[in-house]
């Protein structure tokens, strides 16, 4: 165990240190979740006059949740180009070979990408505040939409490690981010699910993130619904994603 | 009687960057089909828009198309900088400095590709709208001129993406100005018509963004018929992106050669 703790703490500590010491890799996962706020609550705000559109802390909160859990798998899937670059550097065959337990290594990613989107949630959260956004939740009710967030998080970023520890190259960077994007975007992005027609509301209405994106609206305006799906749902990815990463972390080695 | 020698340079040189964009899959493939898939994602989600009061069409499809465009020109000036910078990155170009081969015809021939792509790029956009029941209100006529602002925006940018490559000679410094790129599209009037964007100051910079202005360009003849308004505002900061990043990839490129 003390093994496992110390090979994660290690890669932890130089993951954060190049994340924070390293504008190329910290800006752009800051500015991205910010533009697309920004975009949809600033752009858009009219479509809360969408007769039916009845979600009570208003239209700059209804996008700064889904802002907040997109953020939450995007910090994910950008420590997975982080892995990816560990590899192509060869510093993380050097890794394999130096650590006494390897399965900390994605233990030490994964405490990266909580720490790295713990500080992107956070300037979001202010600037939507400054923006005017209005918090109608309740304490508790916070504290359980930033657990969903974590859960997002951490699946997301097992999700990438496997991606990253199979192909060991940033050119699977696609793979590790299409599939997220478009899970997150045929989910009610824009309005909630019952204004949804056509295909995209039979797509939105099976598609798993609809149900933390749900959860997630009505925790922050203090009506909490599906709260106990989405978290299965979340906790059922991270399960799915951990055996994900371990194979790919077999894969890793293999390769040598 | 035979071909003046800027001709024929441009013809060698617009052959290569055609068949070169055309033999790269990877790079021609995500600029046909991503700009679609958020099309349907964005027509999907945003349909009820159509029920603001004083929304200026009957159907989000009509009124989103045009963001399509937008997004292939998008493509194209990564596309264009990408291949120009790995030109410079491999030496290509100082072996061209080598040659008489005049300047105009390296720009010119370079994006010789942008606007094959450009081309192809409009039409599938086009056909994919009238298939799924877009009836263009400038008719025709319109369809033609809506295909050609299309390329000349994508040439613009394309412009823009060599101006970029000679100036910094990476390939990944242009796909880091992407997201920038992405920015500017977002903060327009895509999603919106400008007067019915609430928060004033999105407004405002909607308002400033000349990307609005070729949006709407494509846009008015799809949805409002012949506005001239629109369409000298369209063509006329297409035409001046053009213009302006061409001399100022000019100037860069003989920088760049007077170096090598």
């Amino acid at each position: 165990m003390r093994a496992f703790v110390s090979v994660a703490l290690a890669v932890a500590w130089r993951g954060i240190h190049n994340a924070f010491t390293n504008p190329s890799i910290l800006v752009p996962s800051l500015l991205f979740p910010l533009f697309f706020f920004t975009a949809f609550a600033g752009g858009l705000s009219r479509i809360s006059d969408v007769p039916g559109f009845d979600y009570p802390a208003g239209y700059t909160a209804f996008q700064f949740v889904f802002v907040f859990l997109q953020s939450a798998a995007f910090g994910g899937i950008f420590n997975g180009f982080a892995i990816a670059r560990d590899f192509e550097s060869g510093f993380a065959r050097r890794l394999l070979l130096a650590a006494p337990r390897r399965t900390g290594i994605i233990a030490g990613y994964g405490l990266v990408a909580l720490v790295r989107w713990a500080a992107t949630a956070s300037v979001v959260f202010v600037v939507a505040l400054i923006s005017g956004m209005e918090v109608l939740g309740s304490p508790d009710e916070l504290v359980a939409l930033v657990l969903l967030g974590l859960l997002v998080n951490v699946a997301a970023v097992l999700w990438a490690c496997g991606i990253a520890m199979r192909f060991r190259t940033l050119q699977a960077g696609p793979l590790m981010q299409v599939p997220v994007f478009l899970t997150l975007f045929l989910a009610p992005v824009y309005v909630p699910l019952e204004l949804l027609t056509g295909w995209i509301h039979a797509v939105a209405s099976v598609n798993p993130a609809t149900f933390l994106l749900e959860a997630g609206r009505g925790l922050f305006a203090g009506e909490p619904t599906e709260v106990g799906m989405a978290f299965a749902v979340a906790l059922g990815a991270v399960a799915l994603f951990t055996l994900w990463a371990l194979r790919g972390l077999r894969s890793a080695e293999s390769a040598g | 009687m035979s071909r003046s020698p800027l001709l024929l340079q441009v013809g060698h040189l617009a052959r290569r960057s055609v068949l070169r964009t055309l033999r790269q899959p990877v790079n021609v493939v995500p600029s046909f089909v991503f700009p679609l898939i958020l099309l349907a994602v964005n027509v999907g989600g945003l349909r009820s828009a159509a029920r603001i009061p004083g929304f200026p069409a009957d159907s989000y499809l009509d009124f989103a198309l045009a963001f399509t465009f937008m997004q292939g020109a998008l493509f194209a000036t990564t596309n264009a900088g990408t291949d120009l910078a790995r030109d410079i990155q491999t030496g290509f170009l100082d072996r061209l400095a080598l040659t008489p081969m005049r300047r105009a015809a390296l720009l010119v021939g370079q994006l010789a590709g942008v606007v094959a792509l450009a081309l192809v790029q409009a039409t599938l956009y086009l056909a994919v709208g009238l298939i799924a029941g877009v009836r263009p209100e400038s008719g025709i006529l319109g369809i033609f001129l809506i295909v050609f602002l299309g390329v000349l925006i994508a040439l613009g940018f394309g412009a823009v993406g060599a101006f970029l490559a000679l100036r910094t000679g990476s390939g990944e410094a242009i796909q880091a100005l992407f997201p920038l790129f992405f920015v500017f599209l977002f903060l327009s009037s895509m999603n919106l018509p400008r007067n019915l964007i609430e928060i004033e100051w999105f407004r405002t910079v909607a308002t400033i963004n000349p990307v609005s202005y070729l949006i709407e360009g494509i846009r008015s003849l799809i949805i409002t018929g012949w506005d001239a308004q629109a369409l000298l505002l369209g063509f006329g900061i297409a035409g001046g992106i053009t213009v302006v990043a061409l001399a100022a990839a000019s100037v860069a490129l003989k920088g760049r050669l007077a170096r090598s």
